[in-house]
């Protein structure tokens, strides 16, 4: 698949109830690249991640990674091929510490769960380690992830995350409820970890500074339909995306 | 998360296990009798606390399988003259083999759907061997379930004078903790550990590439199988298997011994186990209100602690443990 699209998704719909949550998006991610799904309050931009990520099944539509079908697997199956995933409030293991949060997805994505009778402490202390260095957590290995601040778990969330070794990450509002300096953080961060791992990324953010200062395409969504989609500078001069946001009538 | 074999640490349980051992030559019949109780609800209890505590999954239908489990045993020693080393593993393998049909459809509901669920299944079981005359001797039940023989036991030194109970005792005692061990490693393994991250948050574990249903089966298949053997041990001990095992109201007893005792830790169970039984014994001896006895020292410790009585231990440990320390530093 080089330089062809990591994912894709094809007429892509979901109607709940005579609602259509998402209705016929398509969109390509090639890989490498780093790609954010705008959109106002409703647009649909979670929906779309749970349906990429099974957790919603489509109404109609394909989703592809690398070029094969994934449409309709279960999450377990889509989180062991290569797609990882952040949600949007911190997602983690809280009555588990930090170490054994990271250690937990190591764990499962290696195929380690059957195993019911070695000692667990003894797995991929070096690899947990590692993940907990590269996302800033060393320091908190041992405190319980559920005490740490929100900005703290949701870095727990990106090792999680990391940890099945993704092609992509999607991450649903990276910086949500976050206060501007770990927003700053979490910026840094998630440019540093994309460049190391040669990551694909694709996020949602309501944060424009955040999104204009990262992403390399942008597509705007609107009542489950993307309307636009382009560079960031397309996106900036667009009057309909300005119409979307700022709501001004004709 | 606590080690519990780290060097510098009291090994508790070892000391307990080798107290308990002692029991028949030091106490009287009727400890040995409480103690025989114990150590098998101790095992009914852990076993339900794998689903309960570990998992996250709460079955009202655990008596299910530990009433299989003893019937199983019951059936084989006494209508077919089974012997007890071969009925036993039966027990634990159809007790298991149960769990795997009825959890199959169970873990498909969550929450309270799964609770009332495994409730379901367990009074179907109830009904069944209430009524199923020609096995189970329906509401008569099956009186005069063999003693195994333990006359293999009179070849080890020192226990040639025991009585039959007392050896049963100690058959019974080292089972438990044998089963203890292996749940307590299970617990601890990755396996283990996926089952943790389930009882977290389902929805993560299952991105993180967890079968989350599948593992719950698995959990809930283990939890069925030991909670069997505990039935089949039980069946010995009370002369007889009779279908009130399989009664709801049990499910709720061992409930109450896993949250009395802490489901949060390991040991938790077996302390409620003990704390039950002896509680039980003592209060109804001097007043027949035990339920409501019962019912008020609940209350107090759901409020006072409610992470059971070990879960209340480890917390003033921890409280002494700080102020020691501060006061070293100061």
């Amino acid at each position: 698949m080089e330089g062809g699209n990591l994912l894709e998704v094809r007429g892509l719909s979901k109607i709940f109830d005579g609602f259509a949550a998402v209705s016929e998006v398509t969109l390509a991610i090639a890989a490498g690249e780093i790609a954010a799904v705008i959109g106002p309050n409703g647009a649909g931009k979670s929906t779309l991640f749970n349906l990429i990520t099974g957790h919603v099944r489509p109404t109609s539509g394909q989703v592809l990674l690398g070029g094969r079908d994934i449409t309709g697997m279960p999450p377990h199956r889509i989180s062991g091929i290569g797609i990882g995933r952040s949600f949007q409030r911190a997602n983690i293991f809280s009555r588990l510490t930090v170490f054994e949060n990271v250690q937990a997805a190591l764990l499962s994505h290696r195929g380690c769960g059957r195993d019911f009778w070695s000692r667990s402490e003894t797995f991929y202390r070096e690899e947990a380690r590692a993940l907990l260095d590269s996302t800033g957590l060393l320091g908190q290995a041992q405190a319980i992830a559920g005490t740490l601040s929100y900005g703290n778990q949701k870095q727990i969330e990106l090792g999680i995350a990391l940890a099945g070794d993704p092609k992509i990450l999607l991450l649903d509002e990276p910086t949500a409820g976050m206060s501007a300096a770990e927003t700053r953080e979490t910026l840094a961060l998630l440019k540093r970890i994309a460049r190391e791992r040669s990551l694909t990324l694709l996020f949602t953010e309501h944060d424009m500074e955040f999104v204009f200062s990262i992403a390399q395409k942008i597509a705007v969504m609107h009542q489950g339909r993307i309307v636009v989609e382009g560079s960031p500078a397309t996106i900036r001069a667009d009057a309909e995306v300005r119409r979307i946001y700022l709501g001004s009538v004709q | 998360m606590t080690v519990p074999w780290s060097g510098n640490r009291i090994p508790w349980t070892l000391m307990v296990f080798l107290a308990a051992l002692w029991v028949p030559w030091l106490g009287s019949r009727y400890d040995t009798f409480l103690g025989t109780q114990i150590a098998i609800d101790a095992l009914f209890a852990v076993s339900l606390n794998l689903l309960l505590g570990t998992t996250g999954l709460v079955s009202f239908g655990h008596v299910a399988y530990f009433g299989i489990g003893a019937y199983i045993c019951g059936i084989l020693m006494k209508t077919y003259g089974v012997p007890f080393a071969l009925a036993l593993p039966a027990a634990w393998l159809g007790a298991a083999g149960f769990a795997l049909v009825f959890g199959f459809f169970c873990v498909r509901l969550t929450k309270i759907y799964f609770a009332m669920l495994t409730l379901a299944f367990s009074q179907i079981a109830w009904a069944i061997c209430f009524k199923w005359n020609g096995v189970t001797g329906g509401d008569q039940g099956l009186p005069d379930v063999p003693y195994p023989d333990l006359d293999w036991m009179s070849a080890l030194p020192g226990l040639d004078g025991l009585r039959v109970s007392d050896r049963f005792y100690l058959l019974t005692l080292a089972l438990v903790a044998v089963s203890l061990a292996a749940l307590r490693r299970i617990i601890g393994s990755p396996f283990g550990r996926m089952l943790t991250a389930i009882r977290e948050n389902p929805e993560r574990a299952a991105f993180i590439g967890v079968n989350v249903r599948r593992y719950e089966l698995a959990a809930f298949v283990v939890a069925g199988g030991f909670a069997g053997l505990a039935g089949a041990l039980f069946g010995i001990f009370n002369r007889g298997v009779f279908a009130d095992y399989l009664y709801w109201t049990k499910s709720a007893e061992v409930m109450i011994m896993a949250i009395l005792g802490g489901m949060e830790h390991f040991w938790g169970p077996v302390v409620g186990a003990a704390t039950l039984v002896m509680l039980n014994q003592q209060i109804t001896s001097y007043t027949e209100y035990w339920p409501f006895v019962l019912g008020v020292i609940l209350l107090v410790l759901l409020f006072a602690f409610p992470g059971g009585i070990v879960g209340g231990l480890v917390a003033g440990v921890n409280w002494l443990r700080r102020r020691g320390g501060g006061r070293q530093s100061a």
